[in-house]
């Protein structure tokens, strides 16, 4: 038994602690955001934040996890609520954190099945960066693959998160 | 936008609310289903609901290329609903039209007409019950979304949901009702966003590989690492099962030579199918890669003259040998390696199967399961869910295959995900080639002579758990039109008196198993034939674009060249600019397609010539694809192929060694990083008089033969072997 603090929320699973975090989320907690892609951290569909900082949940095991707090691609809009210090209890209309908006906004999807990782990927960096160049944009999503080729909309989508983060603070 | 309190609570929530994750494919809200599906019947295609919306049934799958959004425009282009009150039913073979396989990106060319011809039978129908009810002529109504009104008194009204709401409409589809005039269109021809991106991009959607059956176990299939030869196949020698014990429940699967493993705990059936020891009995292989393509010019074939149109021998007797190009190149087997592995699940039951599955024809999916599990096809309902782009022929049959197998074996609902390793090393790859061209001309560059010599092996039919299995040997497609030189890409742009095209075709089995790749073979095929006609060019001293235009009639491939070449601001440019330096810049033209519609490519690029790198900066590529429904969605195509082709040009190869594949993952097939992504300019050369025709990957082959054709005007040099590796480019310099 391993308790895990995900999105907010307590849960308390049977796997073992040496189970990588990604299938407990995809199984026991039945969440669709962090997806398989390699199992070998290569490609960054299955990031999720720990603490705030981007990790690989196909290689993360329950036990590196431990008590810290995990975000995952549907827990993202609370995340960035809470650092803005809105509401998120019951009833609370939580907008999408502005890279998702971002995202959908500048139609980057394709199959969209490396949006997770671009997300929480972009999230993690907005959080620390509210200027990001172009430069370095691709620097920091360049552990993230997408075969679409769906690439130069979303450094555009994540340009554009950062003006509106910046409004938000301003 | 903001979530709505469910997405929120399941989200983040001070509760959690898990709605059943199959829901999405079983438990959806189903249309009314008529009796028998039948393309010739209205009530096959649509539904009109109470509450005034409507149902479209679509026999095409949508990939993430945006197919769907674009057959909703087209119905509710026909009904003048908006597309709020138009929706899309789950594909499944219950009660989907048999529209045939989502193939050669011709869902909108193919689907347009069926579903514009089914949707103005329903209008003319509704019209017509309007009328009665109105007590007017249909030529005094019109509609707005989805209300039939008197023009000259818009409050008297009716809307389709009264008129039929949820009933059949007991129509034959006759093609005589009249269709809408393109000058009444209000949403063909814009750029009407894909509803379906926003799930995508909040983790609402579920994907194949989230599907979830209840009481299903987790299975993973056993096989050597990386393919051999095809008709060699995976052959077990010896199983140590003792290898798995202790892994949870986990517990081994075999059926001939079919081993897998399944475990109620996914991570399990992981490390099982690691852990297992299986012994394979040694299989023929391939050359290694870098003896491929001598091996593939040096083996037997069976020869195929796929067009003689005029006396090229005599063409060539005649042209002295300076306006006369010989060029020869080699191209590489490369992998579909989407995104997301391939995943399907499978519950059999004794005298029927539900599966559950990405498979771009779910009708021949179907059929390719049945024999496998003792089955009749129609006992077999197959559903599908999207997985990650696969952009051709992947492993998704072989894995809804696999999960059928194991659920018979099992008893129970079985969820198979392949690993990267079994989808990188075991795809059904893109065929590699061999091409040798010759061309001749005038003195003013007009082309005369034309012949192209192309080597590859066919697509493979049998999946690789059907060979395992034992119940159909490696087989390859019968032979077809399509399957050897293109004959659009291979001078077909041009207008060319004297023109032959051979076909060299290989014995597949003695190859990899082989598969359409996005623009199957095109992009080989360009780098060749452009290449020779770019160096035509050079050797008469003439811009490459202008020679072009010299030799082409058809102005739709001259739109298509000047629409990039405009995009680009392409200045005449006879010779390789003069470069010093390490990085030299060079730019380059490419014209080129699929099956049909126009493609045409500038590349900007950049050589280092002391580390052999090569960056792409710039790509710009145009298409012509006749109407374009939704022209949003044909820009994020045509970006996509160029960064797509930018990745197969100058990273993707499938390594041989010691007779097999060598891709495991994306270290061993690397594509390409955001760091290397180039600045993309797609254009849409808009032609609503024309019939809709392909977007989804004809401006590749021009791609690649731009950026081939930058290469030599960076250098001075051309490359005969992609992708453009700094070994294989520094050895182009030397």
């Amino acid at each position: 038994m391993t308790t895990l603090k995900v999105n907010g929320l307590s849960h308390t699973v049977t796997a073992a602690a040496d189970e990588p975090l990604l299938y407990v989320l995809g199984n026991d907690l039945e969440l669709a955001g962090p997806r398989f892609g390699c199992g070998l951290a290569q490609c960054g569909s299955c990031s999720v934040l720990v603490d705030g900082v981007e990790m690989r949940s196909c290689v993360t095991t329950l036990a590196q996890v431990g008590t810290r707090e995990v975000t995952t691609l549907e827990g993202l809009p609370r995340w960035h609520a809470l650092r803005l210090g809105k509401p998120v209890g019951e009833g609370a209309a939580v907008a999408l954190h502005p890279v998702q908006q971002a995202l959908i906004d500048a139609a980057a999807p394709q199959c969209g099945y490396c949006m997770n990782g671009m997300a929480i990927k972009a999230a993690e960096l907005l959080s620390h960066n509210l200027h990001p160049t172009e430069a370095q944009i691709r620097t920091a999503l360049n552990g993230h693959l997408c075969r679409c080729g769906t690439y130069p909309r979303i450094i555009a989508a994540v340009l554009q998160a950062a003006a509106v983060l910046r409004k938000d603070k301003a | 936008m903001s979530l709505t309190r469910r997405q929120l609570l399941q989200g983040s929530g001070a509760l959690v609310v898990l709605l059943p994750p199959w829901t999405h494919v079983l438990g959806q809200a189903p249309p009314p289903v008529p009796g028998a599906v039948d393309l010739k019947q209205v009530d096959s295609w649509l539904s009109i609901h109470a509450d005034n919306t409507a149902t479209l049934r679509m026999g095409f799958a949508e990939l993430g290329q945006g197919a769907t959004t674009a057959l909703l425009m087209v119905a509710a282009e026909e009904l003048d609903l908006s597309m709020e009150q138009i929706s899309a039913a789950p594909l499944d073979t219950a009660h989907s039209p048999a529209q045939g396989g989502t193939y050669s990106s011709a869902s909108v060319q193919r689907g347009r007409p069926q579903v514009a011809a089914a949707a103005a039978e329903a209008r003319a129908a509704l019209l017509a019950l309007a009328a009665q009810r109105l007590g007017v002529p249909t030529a005094q109504l019109q509609v707005v979304g989805g209300v039939v009104q008197v023009v000259d008194a818009p409050q008297r009204s009716v809307t389709y949901g009264q008129l039929i709401g949820d009933q059949q409409f007991k129509l034959v589809v006759s093609g005589t009702a009249p269709l809408k005039q393109r000058e009444h269109y209000k949403l063909l021809g814009t750029a009407v966003p894909r509803a379906d991106l926003a799930d995508r991009v909040t983790g609402a959607k579920r994907f194949i590989q989230q599907t979830r059956l209840p009481s299903m176990v987790h299975g993973r299939v056993v096989r050597p690492a990386g393919q051999a030869a095809y008709g060699a196949g995976a052959v077990v020698q010896n199983i140590d099962e003792s290898t798995i014990a202790g892994i949870g429940d986990a517990r081994m699967l075999r059926r001939g030579d079919f081993v897998a493993v399944v475990a109620t705990r996914e991570w399990d059936a992981i490390k099982a199918a690691r852990a297992l020891r299986v012994t394979w009995a040694p299989s023929a292989g391939l050359p290694d890669t870098d003896a491929l393509h001598a091996a593939i010019r040096r083996d037997t074939t069976t020869d195929n003259v796929q067009l003689n149109q005029g006396d090229v021998d005599a063409a060539f007797a005649a042209a002295p040998a300076h306006q006369t190009v010989r060029f020869a190149a080699q191209c590489p087997y490369q992998a579909h390696a989407p995104f997301a592995p391939n995943c399907a699940l499978a519950d059999v039951r004794a005298d029927s199967a539900l599966v559950i599955c990405a498979s771009q024809d779910i009708q021949n999916a179907r059929r390719g399961i049945a024999p496998l599990i003792g089955l009749k096809p129609e006992q077999i309902r197959v559903q599908f869910a999207e997985g990650a782009g696969t952009y051709g022929h992947s492993s998704y049959d072989d894995v809804a295959q696999a999960a059928a197998v194991m659920s018979q074996m099992v008893g129970k609902p079985v969820r198979v995900q392949f690993s990267r390793a079994d989808e990188q090393g075991w795809d059904t790859y893109g065929p590699p080639h061999v091409g040798e061209v010759r061309l001749c001309a005038d003195a003013q560059g007009v082309i005369t002579g034309y012949q192209y010599d192309g080597w590859q092996h066919n697509w493979s039919l049998i999946d690789t758990t059907t060979q395992q299995l034992g119940v159909a040997p490696a087989t390859e497609w019968p032979v077809s039109p399509v399957e050897g030189v293109n004959a659009l890409v291979c001078g077909g742009q041009y207008a060319i008196a004297h023109r032959k095209l051979v076909n060299h075709r290989l014995n597949g089995l003695r190859y990899f198993k082989a598969g359409w790749l996005r623009s199957p073979l095109d992009l080989s095929f360009a780098f060749v034939s452009e290449q020779a006609v770019d160096q035509l060019a050079a050797q008469l001293g003439l811009d490459p674009v202008a020679l072009r235009q010299r030799n082409i009639t058809d102005a739709r491939w001259r739109g298509v060249l000047d629409a990039a070449t405009h995009a680009a601001k392409w200045q005449p440019r006879a010779k390789a600019v003069a470069a010093k330096g390490v990085w030299r810049s060079g730019r380059g033209v490419g014209l080129g397609t699929h099956l049909v519609s126009y493609g045409a490519a500038v590349a900007d690029i950049d050589v280092n010539i002391k580390t052999g790198q090569v960056r792409i900066r710039h790509l710009f590529g145009a298409i012509d694809a006749g109407a374009v429904v939704n022209p949003g969605i044909v820009e994020a195509q045509i970006t996509g192929q160029l960064v797509q082709t930018a990745s197969r040009m100058l990273l993707e190869e499938v390594l041989i060694e010691h007779g097999r594949s060598a891709a495991r993952d994306w270290v061993s097939y690397p594509i390409l990083r955001m760091q290397d992504c180039p600045a993309i300019t797609p254009v849409v050369v808009q032609r609503m008089d024309q019939r809709s025709t392909g977007a989804g990957e004809e401006t590749m082959a021009a791609a690649a033969a731009a950026i081939a054709n930058a290469f030599f005007d960076a250098t001075g040099r051309r490359m005969t072997r992609y992708p453009l590796t700094p070994a294989r480019v520094l050895a182009a310099l030397a």
